[in-house]
C-alpha cells in the first residue's frame, strides 16, 4: 500500500543512497520542421530537487522540447547544459547516460514481457558467459520499490497490471538507470482520479529524495498540486513564469493567450420521450472477451447522457457497436423503435445516426483528402453531391464554403488537404460534418481531445446546440471535466459494465471512485466519509469552498473517517480546470 | 495554437490566428526533417502506414508552400520535378555504363594522363551515339524512307507503349484503392486465352467478331483479377502473395491449353496456337506500314475513363478513401469489401486489355510469351507514373520509347538491349528515393544545422554528466 505523507515527511532516507543531484538548463532551444517553428528560443531552468512544470496546450510545443531534451531530436539552434556544461545528446542513450529519464505518454513496454524483463531491456546485466543476470535487475527493482513505495512485483507480466502501476514501472526503468532529471510527459492522460493523487505522491516523494521532475502538463488542477514554479509555453514560446499559487483563471490566460471562460453557459435541459434504448448490450471482442458485458440504458431526446470511465473500460467498442462496426454484438439497441443491431454501418447512419470518431485522424477524416471531400464522406454518393455514378465537386465545394463558414474552421480554402488543418480545426470538420443533415441520435467519443480552447468553448456549444434541438446527444469522455459540464445525466462504464448512472452534479471524487469500479451507493457513502474525515482536521471554513454540489447522503456527523490515512484531497473547485482538457 | 471564435474582422490581421501552414499540430515523427515533402499526410500520428501512394495524385490542393520559398523552389523541389529528375539521373548514370563498355574508351583511358579530352570526349561520343540511336529508333529517323519511314520509330513505340499504357492503368488503379496488384501478368495471359480462342475458334462477321473478342478479354483479365478481390475481402489474404501465385498459375495453365487440341495448331509441334482470324484482330490505324493498331487508340479511352473513374465517379471516391484511409471509410460508411472486389475486376479488366492488345494487335497467335514481361513493366509504369491516369500514359510512352529504340541502338552501336533495363531499374530506384534525388540537385529546403551544440570542444556525446 502507498504510503501517504499525511502529516509527517517521507522516512529519512539512507545518504549513502541518495541520488545524486544534477541542474538541467535548456538555452534558447530553437527546433525547425521545414518552416514550422515548433520551439522558439525556449529558456528553461531545472533547479536540482525540483519539480518543475511545462505548461501548455496541445500543440504549444511541450513534448518537442522534451524530445530535443531527450536526444531523439536535435536542436536546430540554442544548447543543453547540465551543470553549466554544455552538451550534445546523439540519442536517447546519451541522455539516459547523463542522467535524464523519460516516461512517456505511451508506455514503451512489452506487454508480455515481466516488469524485471522490460525494466533490463537495453541494460542488461550480465553473467559470465553473456548471460542474462535477472536478479541483478530483480534486486534493484524491489530497492527502489521499497524506497518509494511503489509496491510492484518484478516478476508481473505487465499487461496483468493496471494502468497506473505499469506507469510506476516506467517510473522504475528510469531510477534504475540512474536518472537525476525525471520528464514526465501528460502522465495523467491515462489515469483515474486517485490513480492521479497517488502518482503526484510518488513525484513529492522522488522531489524529497533529490530528483527533479519535468512535468508536462496542461490540466491545472495538478500543476497546482504538486509544482515549485510553472513554465508556460505557449506556440512555441515561453510566455512566463508563474508560481503554483496563480489562479486557474490567470494560468489558462497565459496558457492561451487572451481571457477564458472555463465555464461553459448551458441551460437546463429539458428531456422529452426516450427514444433511443440499448438494452442487454454485450460484445465480444474476437479474443472471446465480453468487452460491453449486458449494458443497458436509454436517452431522451433534448437530453445529454456522458459516459465516462477510464480509457479502455468499454465505451469504445459500446459507440463502434452502436454504428455496426462490430461483428459480435448480443441484445438490441433501438432509436424511434427500429433496431440497430445487425445493421451496415451505412444503414445506421442513414437512420439518422451522426457519429464523431474518438481517433479523428484513425477513422474520422481522410487526411489526404481536401477539407470539401471530408465533409462529405458518408454521403458523396447521395443528392446533391452526386446523380447515380457521377459526382458534382462544384456541389461539394459549394457545401464546403458553407460549413466552413458556419464552424468557422480556419482554412483559406476547402479545396486544402484536410490534413494541414490544427487538431480543433479537424474536429470541428468532423462535427460540422455530421451535425449537417438530420439527427436522430447524436454520439460524440472524446469530442475534444487535443483541441485548443477557443475550438473546444465552440464545439461544447454546438453540442449543447443540439441537444436543444431536442436530439438525444450521447457523449463519451475520459476528461472528467467534460464529463462534468456538459452533462445531464452521467453513465460510468467500468470493465464493460455499467456502474451507474448518476444526475449532473454529482461530485468528482464519487464519479472518480464509480470509474474504478465501486457502486454508486458505495461511491457517495465512502466520499461523504472522506469529506468528513477531512472537515474535521481540517480549517472547518474550507468546507464552504468544498463543492457545494455534493451528494444527498452526505451528513458529517453520522459517518465519522472511516480510512486512517485519507487520500490527498482533490481540489474541488467547481468547473475549474476544464482547460485544455484533451489528452492524447 | 489558439483561435478565437469571435467574428473575424477581414481588415486587421488577427495575432492569434496561424496560417494555415503553421497550424498544425506537431506530432513526433521519427526523425523525418524534411517535412516539405509530403508522400503522405496521414499517419495518424505514426499509427497508419504511410500510404503508397504519393499524396500530391490522392486529392485535393495540398497546403500553401510557406512564405519564405520562392516560387521557383516550390516549382523545382515538388513532386513531378522529382520524377523527371529521376528519370534525368537514370539516363546519366546509364549513361556512364555505356561509356565503360565502349571499346574506344577503354582505349583512351589507356592514355588517359596523357591526354585527358580524348577519354572525356570518347566517354560523351559513347553516351551520346547510344542515346542518339535511341531517339532515333523511338521517335523520328531522319534517315527513314520518305515521311512515312522516318515516322516508323514513333509508331513503333506507340505499339509498343500500348499494352503498357492499359496494364499499368490496371496496377496504378488498384494503387489508389491501396492495393498492390502484382498480377498484370496472370491477368494478361487469361485475357490473351479468352481473346485467342474467341478469335481463332469462332468465325463471325467483321465488327461482331472483335467486339466479342475485346470483350472475351475483358472477362478474362477482370475475373482473374476479381477472384483476387473477393480473397482479399473475405478472408484477408494479401493480394501481393495472391497475385503472384496466380501469376503462376495463369502461365502454366497457359502452357498447358497449348498443348491441347482445343489450342494448338493443328500439324505444330512447337506450343502456338492458330492464327487468329483477320475478322478478329484489331484493325492498323495508319495502314500497312506501320503495326500502330486499335489497341492505342483503346489505351487512350481507358485512360481518359480510369481518370474519370477516379475523380469524377462515386465509386472512384470510394477507392481512393479505401485506397487513403481504410477505417475512416469503414465509419462513414462505406462498403470496404465491395470497392476492393470491384476495383481488383475492373483493374484485371485494364490489364486485360493488354492481353487482348497482344492478341488481336500484334502477334495474332497465342504462345505462352502472350505476355511478354508487359505484367512486370506495368508495375513500373505505375510507380512512374505516380499511379495518377494521365502519368501512367506519358510512363507508358516513355518506356514504349525506350523498348522500341533499343533495338536500334543495339543495331547502330553496338550497345546491349539491355542497357534499357538498367535504365529503366534505375528509375524505379530513384523514384522510391526521393530524398536521394533531391539530395543529388541540390533541393532540398535549407536546415540551419545545430548552431554551437554541435561545435563545442566539450561536446562530449555523453554529456558532462558527474
Amino acid at each position: 500500500m502507498l504510503q501517504r505523507p499525511y502529516a509527517s515527511g517521507p522516512s529519512l532516507p539512507d545518504t549513502s543512497r541518495l541520488v545524486r543531484v544534477l541542474k538541467l538548463e535548456l538555452k534558447g532551444i530553437t527546433k525547425r520542421f521545414g518552416s514550422l517553428v515548433a520551439n522558439d528560443h525556449i529558456d528553461v531552468v531545472v533547479e536540482p530537487g525540483q519539480i518543475h512544470c511545462l505548461l501548455g496546450e496541445n500543440g504549444a510545443g511541450k513534448s518537442t522540447l522534451m524530445n530535443v531534451l531527450y536526444g531523439l531530436y536535435e536542436p536546430t539552434e540554442g544548447e543543453i547544459l547540465i551543470d553549466d556544461k554544455p552538451v550534445t545528446f546523439r540519442g536517447p542513450g546519451d541522455a539516459m547516460a547523463a542522467g535524464i529519464g523519460m516516461v512517456h505518454q505511451h508506455f514503451m513496454l512489452v506487454p508480455v514481457f515481466t516488469v524485471a524483463e522490460n525494466v533490463a531491456l537495453g541494460a542488461e546485466t550480465t553473467k559470465t558467459g553473456g548471460f542474462l543476470d535477472l536478479d541483478d535487475t530483480r534486486r534493484k527493482i524491489r530497492e527502489i520499490s521499497d524506497r518509494y513505495g511503489f509496491d510492484v512485483d518484478p516478476d508481473a507480466l505487465i499487461e496483468d497490471l493496471p494502468v497506473g502501476v505499469q506507469q510506476r514501472v516506467e517510473i522504475i526503468k528510469a531510477l534504475v538507470r540512474d536518472a537525476k532529471v525525471l520528464i514526465l510527459d501528460e502522465p495523467t492522460a491515462v489515469l483515474t482520479p486517485q490513480d492521479t493523487d497517488e502518482l503526484l505522491d510518488i513525484m513529492r516523494q522522488l522531489k524529497s529524495h533529490g530528483t527533479s521532475i519535468v512535468f508536462i502538463s496542461h490540466k491545472l488542477r495538478e500543476v497546482k498540486a504538486v509544482s515549485d514554479t510553472i513554465t508556460v509555453i505557449r506556440r512555441g514560446k515561453v510566455v512566463g513564469s508563474a508560481d503554483p499559487g496563480a489562479s486557474t483563471t490567470e494560468l489558462a490566460s497565459m496558457m492561451v493567450g487572451r481571457a477564458v471562460s472555463l465555464t461553459l453557459d448551458k441551460a437546463p435541459a429539458n428531456p422529452q420521450e426516450t427514444t433511443f434504448e440499448v438494452n442487454n448490450l454485450t460484445v465480444i471482442a474476437p479474443n472471446g472477451q465480453h468487452v460491453v458485458d449486458g449494458i443497458s440504458f436509454g436517452i431522451a431526446r433534448g437530453e445529454i447522457l456522458a459516459v465516462a470511465g477510464v480509457q479502455g473500460n468499454g465505451q469504445t467498442e459500446l459507440t463502434e457497436a452502436i454504428l455496426g462496426l462490430h461483428e459480435r454484438v448480443h441484445g438490441s439497441i433501438t432509436l424511434d423503435g427500429e433496431e440497430l443491431v445487425g445493421r451496415s454501418v451505412k444503414e445506421v447512419l442513414n437512420a439518422g445516426v451522426g457519429f464523431v470518431p474518438e481517433d479523428r485522424s484513425l477513422d474520422g477524416l481522410i487526411g489526404t483528402f481536401s477539407i470539401a471531400e471530408n465533409l462529405i464522406l458518408d454521403r458523396y454518393d447521395q443528392a446533391p453531391f452526386a446523380k447515380g455514378i457521377s459526382m458534382s465537386p462544384a456541389k461539394v465545394l459549394e457545401n464546403a464554403k458553407t460549413r466552413i463558414a458556419e464552424f468557422d474552421v480556419r482554412t483559406p480554402s476547402g479545396s486544402l488537404a484536410a490534413g494541414t488543418l490544427s487538431g480543433g480545426n479537424q474536429q470541428k470538420v468532423v462535427m460540422a460534418r455530421e451535425l449537417s443533415r438530420p439527427l436522430r441520435l447524436f454520439i460524440a467519443s472524446q469530442p475534444t481531445r487535443g483541441v485548443d480552447v477557443g475550438s473546444i468553448e465552440f464545439l461544447h456549444k454546438r453540442i449543447v446546440a443540439e441537444r436543444d434541438h431536442g436530439t438525444p446527444v450521447m457523449i463519451v469522455s475520459t476528461e472528467l471535466d467534460e464529463v462534468i459540464e456538459l452533462a445531464d445525466r452521467i453513465a460510468v462504464l467500468y470493465k464493460g459494465r455499467l456502474v451507474g448512472i448518476v444526475p449532473a452534479g454529482t461530485g468528482r471524487d464519487v464519479l472518480g471512485l464509480m470509474m474504478a469500479g465501486v457502486s454508486p451507493d458505495e461511491a457517495q457513502a465512502d466520499a461523504a466519509g472522506r469529506h468528513s474525515a477531512r472537515s474535521l482536521s481540517e480549517n472547518p471554513a474550507a468546507n464552504a469552498a468544498e463543492n457545494p454540489a455534493g451528494t444527498p447522503a452526505e451528513n458529517p456527523a453520522t459517518k465519522p473517517a472511516m480510512n486512517p490515512a485519507p487520500a490527498a484531497p482533490s481540489v474541488q473547485e467547481p468547473g475549474s480546470g476544464a482547460v485544455g482538457d484533451p489528452h492524447e | 495554437m489558439s483561435e478565437n471564435t469571435e467574428p473575424r474582422s477581414a481588415a486587421a490581421p488577427d495575432p492569434d490566428q496561424l496560417p494555415a501552414s503553421q497550424a498544425t499540430d506537431v506530432e513526433p515523427e521519427p526523425l523525418e526533417d524534411a517535412a516539405d515533402f509530403v508522400t503522405s499526410l496521414d499517419t495518424a500520428g505514426g499509427a497508419h502506414q504511410p500510404s503508397a501512394v504519393p499524396v500530391s495524385t490522392q486529392s485535393g490542393a495540398l497546403p500553401g508552400a510557406p512564405e519564405e520559398e520562392s516560387l521557383l523552389r516550390k516549382i523545382f523541389t515538388g513532386n513531378g520535378i522529382v520524377t523527371i529528375l529521376a528519370v534525368l539521373l537514370a539516363l546519366i548514370l546509364g549513361g556512364l555504363l555505356i561509356a565503360m563498355t565502349d571499346k574506344v574508351v577503354g582505349t583512351t583511358a589507356g592514355y588517359l594522363f596523357a591526354r585527358p579530352s580524348d577519354f572525356l570526349i570518347a566517354v560523351w561520343s559513347a553516351a551520346t551515339d547510344s542515346y542518339v540511336a535511341l531517339f532515333q529508333g523511338a521517335v523520328f529517323n531522319p534517315r527513314g524512307n520518305g515521311v512515312a519511314g522516318q515516322f516508323a520509330p514513333l509508331m513503333e513505340t506507340l505499339t509498343i507503349a500500348t499494352p503498357l499504357i492499359t496494364a499499368g492503368l490496371g496496377v496504378a488503379l488498384a494503387f489508389r484503392a491501396g492495393l498492390f496488384n502484382i498480377g498484370a501478368q496472370g491477368q494478361i495471359i487469361m485475357a490473351g486465352i479468352l481473346a485467342s480462342w474467341v478469335g481463332f475458334a469462332l468465325h463471325l462477321p467483321l465488327g461482331i467478331h472483335l467486339l466479342l473478342v475485346l470483350v472475351a478479354g475483358v472477362i478474362g483479365g477482370a475475373v482473374w483479377g476479381g477472384i483476387v478481390g473477393v480473397l482479399k475481402a473475405r478472408t484477408g489474404a494479401h493480394e501481393v502473395i495472391v497475385t503472384i501465385m496466380f501469376n503462376y498459375i495463369a502461365l502454366y495453365f497457359l502452357r498447358y491449353l497449348l498443348d491441347t487440341d482445343l489450342f494448338q495448331r493443328p500439324g505444330a509441334d512447337t506450343p502456338i496456337s492458330p492464327i487468329v482470324d483477320p475478322s478478329a484482330a484489331y484493325p492498323l490505324i495508319f495502314g500497312s506500314q506501320y503495326r500502330l493498331h486499335l489497341g492505342f487508340l483503346l489505351a487512350i479511352a481507358a485512360t481518359v475513363f480510369v481518370s474519370w473513374l477516379l475523380n469524377r465517379s462515386t465509386l472512384g471516391f470510394e477507392f481512393r478513401a479505401v485506397g487513403a484511409n481504410p477505417k475512416a471509410a469503414l465509419t462513414a460508411g462505406i462498403n470496404v469489401s465491395r470497392a476492393t472486389i470491384l476495383v481488383m475486376t475492373i483493374a484485371g479488366g485494364l490489364a486485360g486489355l493488354a492481353g487482348v492488345a497482344q492478341v488481336a494487335g500484334t502477334e495474332k497467335v497465342l504462345t505462352d510469351g502472350v505476355a511478354a514481361t508487359y505484367g512486370f513493366d506495368a508495375i513500373t509504369v505505375a510507380l512512374l507514373g505516380r499511379s495518377s491516369p494521365w502519368g501512367t500514359f506519358a510512363a507508358g510512352l516513355l518506356f514504349g520509347a525506350f523498348r522500341a529504340g533499343a533495338v536500334q541502338m543495339q543495331i547502330q552501336t553496338g550497345t546491349p538491349i539491355d542497357i534499357v533495363l538498367v535504365v529503366q531499374s534505375l528509375i524505379v530506384l530513384f523514384i522510391a528515393a526521393p530524398p536521394l534525388v533531391r539530395a543529388i540537385f541540390g533541393l532540398n529546403p535549407r536546415k540551419k544545422k545545430a548552431a554551437t551544440a554541435g561545435k563545442t570542444k566539450q561536446a562530449a556525446t555523453t554529456g558532462g554528466a558527474a
